[in-house]
């Protein structure tokens, strides 16, 4: 039974949520509104939160130095790819983790788990110069495959998730029905899973989209993607923070478009198996 | 065709015997049911046959071929599931429809047979429903429809009435009986309900910590248990057993006395009625009597005794006899 809430208790909670929400939206409004000064009121002290003059000549500038639309293409390409080829491997292998489950599984998904735990930057050189020694520097394929080994446990993780809620039964009663492996996971576990693999898949587009040490550390030029362009803002000669801020306004915008038109399926996705 | 032989089929799970070794001969269009309390093996047995289990030793022939090793698929036969394990994305025709896709069928034979099935089990009006959208009969049906296209060597059934109410329960089980008598394919049918077991069964495989007690017809587990196990397991309410000096009498370990096998009125034994159940139909009493302890009593129609009642109880019928190890004399 839902508890009945008095007048008063609603209002403080709804203040409190309103004011968790925005402490955590506020670096988002701050770079967002420092998008639209000049470069003088961006690091005017002590700060403006709203400028005295409003401008656009900062996305102006930034769309006339740089070549947006290949940055963007670079972006959607490594995301996409990435998350593809992962859910490629990441749904065969959660598949046997959770319906063919072997003494060590629980380990292994651990210690696939427990490569997140490791910095980056730890393996950076062997990283780099095997890209280096394979060609791989400065390709849109290298940073694909690169993505999609680092997010890999998340995906395998996730999906493992889903598939142990689907009863094994109807899995095999399909065995039953005469289905192969392969018939299996595609008429019968893809479809019943597929708002679980729709939201790992969304997830893993926005982590591939918003991760920056590769993407930096291995490209220059042809396939650097939007985290790239941002940082291409921060120059040696000094911040420009109108600018950078416009920079990552603009990079930041696609992948808010898709957050906010699939928040639906992410909430669930991400609060999975927490309530049965 | 479709007659089933299990040689010394053994399963264990780690260090546990579930199945230590099983010999039993299903013959060709024959309905027999695994019975047993919970845990006995039943359900392990029937995955055993259907492939879903892999065997630890032994050996398992379906139509005279060893099929110990094949995959579920390439065996023949069908199953229906206690959830129903229907697919739920999918329409009641493409549940129908999936074995013969999985077969490669043609798509027109593939709908000559759905639209048969569906007709056989009164689901041509939800052929474009999904499961979600039907009881929990209508389910049952769409599972029993998508084993019965396939047209296999033999069904088997996993408890598949535990899920439904009383009422459709007693529906289902004389609609899966008829079409036994329709199709005359060998069914399978574990349950751990032994009215069931009793009113489908031509043969009863009676099991226990996964071994067999006793296999027979109906009638002959009851008349003629082998072991206290099997007396006590067939027949509702189960059987009453009595030791010591009543049984000697009787030059037994122990006797057993069916409660419809006692009459209420005149007779030897006496004692207090304490809980008394009327059916209308049946009455159904528990009398307390001194030495021999409590006594099912199971008269027809309407008993007249009530709780507190003194009443004398006479042995009416067949009078079993266990030696000390429980098995029949």
């Amino acid at each position: 039974m839902a508890r009945a809430q008095s007048p008063r208790r609603m209002i403080l909670t709804t203040l409190a949520a309103w004011t968790v929400a925005l402490i955590i939206f506020f670096p988002v409004l701050w770079m967002i509104l420092t998008s639209f000064k000049t470069e003088a009121s961006a690091v005017a002290s002590p700060p403006e939160l709203f400028s005295a003059s409003w401008t656009f000549e900062n996305y102006v500038e930034v769309w006339a130095r740089s070549d947006y639309p290949r940055f963007f293409w670079n972006s959607v390409v490594i995301a996409v790819g990435s998350t593809l080829l992962g859910l490629v491997i990441a749904i065969p292998a959660a598949w046997a983790m959770a319906f063919v489950p072997g003494k060590r599984t629980k380990d292994l998904l651990m210690w696939m788990l427990s490569t997140k735990m490791m910095p980056a930057v730890a393996v950076m050189v062997p990283i780099y110069l095997l890209f280096l020694q394979l060609g791989l520097l400065d390709t849109r394929i290298g940073l694909v495959l690169v993505l999609m080994l680092m997010n890999l446990p998340i995906l395998i993780w996730m999906l493992y998730t889903y598939f142990k809620e689907i009863p094994g039964e109807i899995l095999e009663a399909a065995r039953m029905d005469g289905a192969s492996l392969w018939n299996e996971i595609l008429y019968v576990l893809t479809p019943m899973a597929i708002p679980g693999i729709a939201s790992t898949m969304l997830l893993n587009i926005i982590l591939a989209w918003n991760e920056a040490f590769w993407t930096i550390v291995l490209t220059t030029t042809k396939a650097a993607p939007l985290s790239a362009f941002i940082a291409s803002f921060s120059a040696p000669q000094g911040l420009f923070y109108a600018k950078l801020s416009a920079a990552s306004a603009m990079a930041i915008l696609p992948i808010l478009i898709l957050g906010w038109f699939s928040q639906k399926q992410l909430v669930r996705g991400l609060t999975f198996g927490a309530v049965k | 065709m479709g007659k089933i032989q299990l040689t010394k089929v053994r399963k264990s799970f780690g260090e546990v015997d579930v199945i230590p070794g099983i010999d039993l001969t299903i013959e060709d269009g024959e309905f027999v049911v695994f019975v047993g309390p919970s845990g006995c093996g039943k359900s392990t047995l029937l995955r055993l046959i259907a492939g879903l289990e892999d065997t630890t030793s032994g050996v398992i022939d379906i139509d005279g071929k060893d099929a110990t090793n094949l995959p579920p698929a390439k065996r023949g036969l069908a199953m229906v599931f206690q959830s129903y394990a229907l697919y739920p994305h999918m329409t009641v025709r493409k549940n129908i429809a999936f074995p013969l896709k999985m077969a490669g069928m043609d798509p027109a034979e593939q709908d000559k047979r759905v639209a048969r099935a569906a007709s056989v089990l009164n689901l041509s009006s939800y052929l474009d429903r999904r499961p979600g959208q039907l009881s929990g009969g209508q389910r049952q049906r769409v599972a029993i429809g998508r084993a019965i296209v396939r047209e296999p060597a033999a069904f088997l059934f996993d408890e598949p009435l535990s899920n439904l109410d009383a009422a459709l329960r007693v529906g289902m089980r004389q609609e899966i009986s008829e079409l036994h008598q329709t199709l005359k394919t060998t069914m399978v049918y574990v349950t751990h309900d032994q009215v069931e077991a009793m009113t489908m069964a031509d043969k009863i495989v009676v099991l226990n910590a996964g071994r067999i007690e006793q296999v027979g017809s109906p009638l002959t587990l009851y008349h003629e248990p082998r072991n206290k196990f099997v007396a006590g397991f067939i027949g509702s309410p189960r059987m009453n057993f009595i030791d010591g000096a009543e049984a000697a009498k009787h030059n037994a370990h122990t006797i057993g006395i069916r409660p419809e096998h006692i009459t209420v009125g005149d007779g030897p034994w006496e004692g207090v009625v304490g809980l008394s159940e009327h059916l209308g139909s049946d009455s159904f009493i528990k009398v307390e009597v001194p030495g021999l302890g409590t006594l099912n009593v199971r008269g027809p129609g309407e008993l007249g005794v009530h709780h507190g009642d003194r009443v004398k109880l006479a042995p009416a019928g067949k009078m079993h006899r266990f030696d000390a190890d429980g098995l029949a004399i």
